[in-house]
C-alpha cells in the first residue's frame, strides 16, 4: 500500500510512521503546518505546530528512510478547527477541538489529497485500533484517544491507520529509543495545540471581546455574580466563578447552563447538575450495528478521558435520544457523545442538550 | 536506479577536478596568516586561487574577497555599502534572492533604510527606464542598485551593461548576484563595469560554504564580520584554504568549459521545454523564452500545486525545485513569478527543472515520460 505517514513531531506519529514503513508499505511523512505563523520553539508540552516540531518530524523521517514533505493546511485548520471552536463557545457549548481537527483535517482534507494523490491511507499515531474497519479503544487506557476517533464515518475508518493500537505509550517511547528516534524523550503534548500560552479564557476574550453579564442561581433566580463574558465557562466549571453571594443553601455552585443570547450564565447544586437523559445530534454509525431504531443497549462517554455510562440509545428523527443508566455531570454540549460495546465504538452524535 | 537530478540550481555536483584540488589541501595544515612555511606554504595556495578566480572572471586579484558563500556576499554587498555610503535608498529588483533582499529589508526595519523594489516585466526583466525614472527621483539619495546577472528561478538575464552605465552616470555603486549566471553565461567583472558581483562555490562545481564578492577598486563597503582583517580589511575570518583551492578550480573548469557546455546544456533545455509542452499542452514556460540561464526551465502548470508536483515526481525518481522560498517549510507563492505579474494560485503551481554538467538525455527522458500521468493526479488532488 502507498501510506501516507502524518508526522507531529512527537514520538508517537514517529513510531506509527516507522512500524508502518517496517511492515513493507511504500510510506511517505507529512508534517501538517496548521498556523500561518508558527511560533519558532515549543515552549513546555504545548502545541504540535512549531517550527521545531516540523524539524523534529522530519528528522525522524530521515531516521526512519522516509521521503517527508511539509502540506501547508493552515488556512483549512483555521476556518474548520480554530474559527469553529470560537463560534462554538460563542454559541454557549464546549467544543473538543481534536476530535474535530480529525474529523476535517485529518481524516478528511489530509485524506481527501492523499487519496487523490494516489495514496491508500493515512497512518497516524492515535492511540486506537482498528479491526476489520471497526474503532477499538488502546489497551493503554490512560492514553486511549478512541473518543476523539469516535466521529470519523465508516469511509474514513476505511481509509486510516493507526500503527499503535496494540501497544502503550511506554512500550512506544522504549521503541522509539531502540529505533534512535531522538524525539523518544520528547514530552506528551496536551491542550490544545493552537493556543500557545494555555490560556483558553484570554484566547477567547481576544477573538469574542469580552462582555459582562449576569450569573444567576436556578434555585432562586437571584443575581449572584457577574461574569466578563459567557463563553469562558464550561458546564460543571465548579472553580473561577468568583460569586459575590453565598448560595441560598450554603453548597458549592457549579455552571449549569450558558445562555449566550442573554449572555447569562447559571449556576446551581452539583445535584442539579446530574443528567439521565441526553439529545444529541448528527450521530453517525461507524460500528456493526444498524441505526437503532428500537432502543439499543450499550455505554457512552461524554467527553475526552472521561467516564463511561451504561446507557440505551434510539433514533428520534435526524436525532439520538441516550437515556443514561446512571446520572452523568457536566455534560457539555459540543461535545460528542461516543457508544461503546465493551471497547468498540458503534457510534457518536454531538450533544445538544442534556436534563 | 538512480534518480534524474534535476535541480542544479540548487546545487551541482563537484567537478572531480575540485574535488582533486580540496581533498589535496585537506590533508596539508597551515593558516594563510601564518608567518611560518606552512602559513606562506597555504597562502601560496589562497593567493594563487584568487589569481585564477580574477583571471576567469575578468577582475584583478585584489578584487576578489572571499567569503562563506553567496548569501554571506550579498549581506556584504548590500549591508557594507548602504553603511558606508550614508545615504538611505537602495534600489533593488523586485527578483532578487533572499539572499539581497532580506538584507535590505533589514536594513529599512532596522536601519532607517529606504528600500524600493525595481518592478519587472512579464519576463522578470528589470528595464533599463524602470531603474532610470527611480534613480530621477532622487540621485543623490541612492546608496547602491543591486539587479542580479540572472535569475535563480527562471533564468531571465538581466541588462546588466545597460543597468550599470546609467547607475554610473549618478556615481551610484552596482551591485550584482552573479551566483547563478557564473559557468553559464560569458562573464566580465571588468567589461561590465560592476562593482561588487556576488559568485558561489558550490553552484560552479566547487564545495558548499566558499564563495567570493568582488569588489572594484575603490569600492569599500563597511564589514558586517569583524576580525583579524584577513580580506582587504573587509571581511575576516580564517581562510578556509581546502574550499578556496577547490572553488578556484572549478570557476577555472567551468569557464573554460562554458561555451561548449552552455550550448549543450541549451540544446537539452530546449528539448526538455518541447517535451514538456508535448506532455502538456496547457503548459506556461516562465521567464523570458530567449534571454534565459541555457540549463533552466521554469513552467506553471494551471490547476496543480507545486508541493504535489513535487512529491509525485520525487516518488518517480525525478527531483526539481517548486523555486519558491520556504518559511517552515510552508510553500509560498514565489515572490518571483509574483512580480512577474502572475497570479499567487499559478504561481503555485510552479516548477523549476535546472540542468548542469552531469546532466544527459536520459534525465529530461525520465522527466518527459511520467510528467503527464503527474500532472493529470496532482489535478484531480487540485488546489488547497
Amino acid at each position: 500500500m502507498r501510506v501516507l505517514a502524518a508526522m507531529s513531531g512527537g514520538v508517537d506519529s514517529a513510531v506509527a510512521a516507522a512500524r508502518i514503513a517496517e511492515a513493507g508499505h511504500e510510506v511517505t511523512g507529512v508534517h501538517l503546518a496548521l498556523s500561518a505563523n508558527p511560533q519558532s520553539y515549543r515552549t513546555g508540552a504545548r502545541g504540535c505546530c512549531t517550527i521545531e516540531d516540523s524539524r523534529d518530524a522530519r528528522r525522524a523521517a530521515d531516521v526512519i528512510g522516509i521521503p517527508f514533505y511539509i502540506w501547508d493546511m493552515a488556512e483549512r485548520f483555521h476556518r474548520d478547527v480554530v474559527e469553529d471552536f470560537v463560534s462554538e463557545y460563542a454559541a454557549g457549548r464546549t467544543p473538543n477541538p481534536c476530535l474535530r481537527c480529525n474529523e476535517k483535517i485529518k481524516f478528511a482534507a489530509v485524506l481527501d489529497r492523499a487519496l487523490a494523490l494516489g495514496f491508500d491511507a493515512v497512518a497516524t499515531g492515535h492511540h486506537a485500533r482498528i479491526t476489520d474497519g471497526v474503532l477499538y479503544r488502546s489497551p493503554d487506557q490512560g492514553k486511549d484517544q478512541s473518543y476523539v476517533l469516535g466521529v470519523l464515518t465508516r469511509e474514513q475508518l476505511s481509509h486510516a491507520i493507526f500503527p499503535l493500537g496494540d501497544s502503550t505509550k511506554a512500550e512506544v517511547r522504549a521503541e522509539a529509543a531502540r529505533r534512535g528516534l531522538t524525539v523518544a524523550d520528547k514530552p506528551d503534548s496536551h491542550d490544545i495545540c493552537f493556543i500557545a500560552d494555555g490560556d483558553t479564557r484570554a484566547f477567547l476574550a481576544d477573538r469574542l471581546g469580552g462582555s459582562e453579564g449576569p450569573i444567576v442561581d436556578a434555585l432562586t433566580g437571584q443575581v449572584v455574580g457577574t461574569h466578563p463574558g459567557a463563553y469562558g465557562y464550561t458546564i460543571g466549571q465548579r472553580k473561577g466563578l468568583n460569586l459575590t453571594r453565598p448560595a441560598s443553601d450554603g453548597r458549592p455552585r457549579y455552571v449549569l447552563s450558558i445562555e449566550p443570547v442573554s449572555n447569562t450564565v447559571t449556576v446551581g447544586p452539583r445535584t442539579s447538575l446530574q443528567v439521565t437523559e441526553i439529545t444529541a445530534t448528527r450521530p453517525i454509525w461507524n460500528g456493526p450495528v444498524a441505526p437503532p431504531e428500537a432502543s439499543l443497549t450499550c455505554e457512552v462517554q461524554l467527553r475526552a478521558h472521561g467516564e463511561v455510562y451504561p446507557c440505551q440509545a434510539r433514533l428520534a428523527g435526524p436525532d439520538l435520544l441516550i437515556q443514561l443508566g446512571a446520572p452523568a455531570v457536566g455534560v457539555a454540549p459540543g461535545q460528542a457523545a461516543v457508544l461503546y460495546r465493551d471497547d468498540m465504538v458503534i457510534g457518536s452524535a454531538t450533544i445538544a442538550a442534556a436534563r | 536506479m538512480g534518480t534524474a537530478y534535476l535541480d542544479h540550481a540548487a546545487t551541482t555536483p563537484m567537478l572531480p577536478e575540485a574535488i582533486d584540488a580540496m581533498v589535496a589541501e585537506l590533508s596539508r595544515v597551515g593558516n594563510a596568516s601564518s608567518l611560518h612555511a606552512a602559513g606562506r606554504r597555504t597562502r601560496r595556495v589562497v593567493e594563487e586561487s584568487r589569481e585564477t578566480i580574477a583571471c576567469a572572471l575578468g577582475a584583478r586579484p585584489s578584487e576578489v574577497v572571499f567569503t562563506s558563500g553567496g548569501t554571506e556576499a550579498d549581506n556584504l554587498a548590500v549591508k557594507g555599502l548602504f553603511w558606508a555610503r550614508r545615504r538611505p535608498r537602495i534600489l533593488i529588483s523586485a527578483v532578487e534572492h533572499h539572499a539581497a533582499l532580506d538584507p535590505a529589508y533589514w536594513l529599512a526595519d532596522n536601519q532607517g533604510a529606504v528600500v524600493e523594489k525595481l518592478p519587472v516585466d512579464a519576463g522578470g526583466r528589470v528595464l533599463p527606464e524602470t531603474l532610470r525614472a527611480a534613480i530621477a527621483a532622487g540621485p543623490d539619495d541612492v546608496a547602491l542598485v543591486s539587479v542580479m546577472w540572472a535569475n535563480n528561478e527562471v533564468g531571465t538575464v538581466q541588462p546588466v551593461a545597460e543597468l550599470v552605465a546609467i547607475a554610473h552616470e549618478h556615481g551610484i555603486p552596482f551591485h550584482t548576484d552573479a551566483v547563478q549566471a557564473v559557468a553559464q553565461l560569458p562573464i566580465n567583472f571588468a567589461d561590465s563595469g560592476v562593482d561588487a558581483m556576488t559568485v558561489s562555490g558550490h553552484k560552479v562545481g566547487g564545495p558548499m560554504g566558499v564563495g567570493a564578492l568582488l569588489l572594484a577598486r575603490g569600492i569599500d563597503p563597511v564589514p558586517v564580520l569583524h576580525g583579524g582583517g584577513q580580506e582587504r580589511d573587509v571581511r575576516s575570518g580564517t581562510l578556509d584554504a581546502p574550499a578556496i583551492a577547490g572553488f578556484a578550480t572549478a570557476v577555472q573548469t567551468a569557464v573554460d568549459r562554458r561555451p561548449e557546455h552552455a550550448a549543450r546544456l541549451a540544446a537539452l533545455r530546449d528539448t526538455l521545454v518541447d517535451r514538456v509542452r508535448q506532455a502538456v499542452p496547457d503548459v506556461i514556460l516562465n521567464g523570458d523564452p530567449e534571454d534565459r540561464l541555457p540549463g533552466n526551465a521554469h513552467f506553471s502548470f494551471p490547476g496543480c500545486e507545486g508541493d504535489a508536483l513535487l512529491m509525485l515526481l520525487d516518488a518517480k525518481g525525478v527531483e526539481c525545485s517548486t523555486g519558491s522560498a520556504c518559511s517552515a517549510g510552508v510553500a509560498q507563492p514565489s515572490h518571483v513569478l509574483l512580480a512577474m505579474g502572475q497570479n499567487p494560485v499559478q504561481a503555485r503551481g510552479s516548477l523549476r527543472f535546472t540542468l548542469g554538467h552531469t546532466s544527459t538525455e536520459a534525465d529530461v527522458d525520465r522527466l518527459t515520460d511520467v510528467i503527464a500521468v503527474v500532472v493529470e493526479r496532482a489535478r484531480r488532488a487540485g488546489i488547497s
